[in-house]
């Protein structure tokens, strides 16, 4: 039984050094280290939570960036249509232009030749009248020489006038 | 590193080379002249396992027989109230030791007090008055040496920490940050929850170092058996019991006291369960630390008691079993290496446990259920 008594000595002097010990290591040692290791734990858990922050919004700014650009392309689509739209518009407006202009023309030398035509057609049944008189003129000059001739053409002349 | 294993094995060997050593040296000193072949085994252990007022390593023989003992006398403070108060002086003192009828070593007498060695050294005024012995005994300088050992490498491992927290660990303060963190995730946090943990890890801390780094100093040839001793025990738990007592809560005491849903007979007698549960528990931790201690160091002890016992039959018997003895307390000192964190990592679990049932919260029943209702959803 003399192993179950615990001894005063022992007992005090325990007592006395653990409590040192432990007051010494709470302040010098567990105080630091527990410190550090919590710190460094939150400070991995902060890195960590920063990352997936960061990489949401990474994405969120991919997302955004594709939704530019997706707005880019259509806005491009519409331009360039827009642009063919104008073109064929321009081209035909123009082709328009042209084909009235050349229309116009067209009357216009129509009208010229036709009145040119014309001018030239008096002109030459001016002619063929002046030259028609002079034959006529040289024939009847030449069939009426003759003495009986002329006789002749009183009588049918006299012929064709009918007194009523 | 293939040579540091080797040294290490080799001061093994030669560690317990030297407790053979001193087991033998002792030899003599116990051959009673009526039993002359005997060896007391139970003196030899019982020797090595209970405290001493000097540290003694081993002896040798002159030339004439007379024993030289390598020891170191150890200060001895003794208080006697009646006879001159406070005293120091050497244990050297005590020189001069005979036997009395019963088998008790008597010290020759030195400032009024004698010492009485049975199983356990005891210091006896000369006229019979009361004494108290405070002295600086051969466990409480193997605890200093684990104070040492304590201070200077856990504020020695602190120091890395002031290159900032996000700093990788190395060396010694990795090694004692594994740990601390084994202390702090399975043992703290799981008992005491993530709210009190951190207030009481100091605490678990101090008694799991204390404890482990004492019983490995215990574990070194001609080492005290610190840990093994009941005073130590015992005042470890008692530290565990103020601590349960200081940071219990209304809830645990109504609990006690006054346990709900029971009918009125069958409440004294839980009280009464419960009160002696509560004496109970600290008397565990006291039990356990020092019964696994003693036992340990005693098996070491006797399997190396072994060789003299059957060198007492014959001396080939003796060399003949040296090798069988050496490998089986090998085989055991790994074990009791082992045995000494476990102690150390049982004791300090058993503490959280305790301070966790004390702390517990009122509503924490309702938690377990809401838990279990959201695993069972799940």
């Amino acid at each position: 039984m003399d192993l179950l008594t615990p001894e005063l000595g022992l007992f005090f002097w325990t007592f006395l050094a653990f409590v040192c010990v432990f007051l010494i290591l709470k302040k010098f040692a567990w105080k630091p280290i527990l410190q550090s290791l919590s710190e460094r734990e939150k400070g991995i858990a902060d890195s960590i939570s920063t990352a997936e922050r960061v990489k949401g919004e990474m994405s969120q700014l991919k997302a955004e960036n594709e939704k530019l650009m997706a707005q880019a392309r259509e806005e491009r689509t519409v331009m360039l249509k827009e642009a063919k739209e104008m073109k064929d518009r321009i081209i035909n407006e123009a082709k328009e232009q042209a084909k009235a202009e050349a229309n116009k023309i067209i009357i216009d030398a129509q009208q010229q030749i036709n009145q040119q035509k014309n001018a030239a057609m008096t002109e030459v049944k001016n002619q063929i009248g002046t030259l028609a008189l002079d034959v006529a003129e040289k024939i009847i000059r030449k069939q009426l020489t003759a003495q009986d001739a002329q006789e002749a053409y009183v009588s049918m002349l006299s012929n064709d006038i009918k007194l009523n | 590193m293939r040579g540091k294993r080797f040294l290490s094995l080799l001061s093994l060997i030669l560690g317990l080379f030297c407790t053979t050593v001193t087991v033998s040296a002792q030899e003599p000193q116990n051959q009673a002249p009526a039993k002359e072949e005997g060896i007391n085994i139970t003196e030899i252990v019982f020797g090595h396992i209970s405290d001493s007022h000097e540290w003694h390593f081993f002896s040798t023989k002159s030339a004439d027989g007379k024993e030289i003992p390598f020891a170191i006398p150890l200060p001895m403070i003794i208080y006697s109230p009646t006879n001159g108060g406070l005293k120091m002086f050497s244990a050297s003192h005590f020189e001069e030791w005979h036997k009395d009828a019963n088998g008790v070593m008597i010290s020759n007498s030195h400032e009024g007090v004698h010492i009485e060695k049975s199983m356990k050294e005891k210091v006896i005024a000369d006229d019979g008055s009361a004494v108290y012995d405070f002295s600086l005994t051969k466990n409480v300088i193997s605890m200093f040496i684990s104070i040492f050992i304590l201070l200077y490498v856990l504020t020695k491992a602190a120091k890395g920490y002031k290159y900032g927290p996000m700093n990788a660990p190395k060396g010694l303060q990795n090694a004692i940050e594994v740990v601390v963190l084994f202390i702090r995730d399975e043992v703290a946090i799981p008992n005491l929850g993530k709210k009190n943990a951190p207030r009481l890890m100091p605490l678990l801390l101090t008694v799991f170092f204390f404890i482990w780094v004492n019983n490995l100093l215990g574990l070194l040839p001609g080492g005290a058996n610190f840990t093994g001793n009941i005073a130590v025990t015992l005042f470890l738990s008692i530290v565990t019991f103020i601590y349960m007592m200081v940071n219990s809560n209304a809830h645990f005491w109504s609990h006690l006291l006054n346990p709900p849903n029971v009918p009125f007979g069958v409440k004294i007698l839980l009280v009464l369960i419960e009160i002696m549960s509560l004496i109970i528990k600290p008397v565990a931790l006291t039990i356990r630390l020092f019964a696994n201690m003693l036992a340990g160091h005693i098996v070491i002890l006797s399997v190396i008691s072994m060789i003299f016992i059957f060198a007492v039959l014959s001396k080939v018997a003796g060399a003949a079993f040296v090798p069988v003895s050496l490998a089986f307390s090998i085989f055991m000192f790994m074990l009791e290496l082992l045995v000494a964190a476990i102690q150390a990592f049982i004791f300090t679990n058993l503490t959280s446990v305790f301070l966790g049932q004390s702390m517990e919260e009122a509503h924490h029943e309702e938690h377990h259920h809401d838990d279990h209702h959201k695993e069972v959803l799940a």
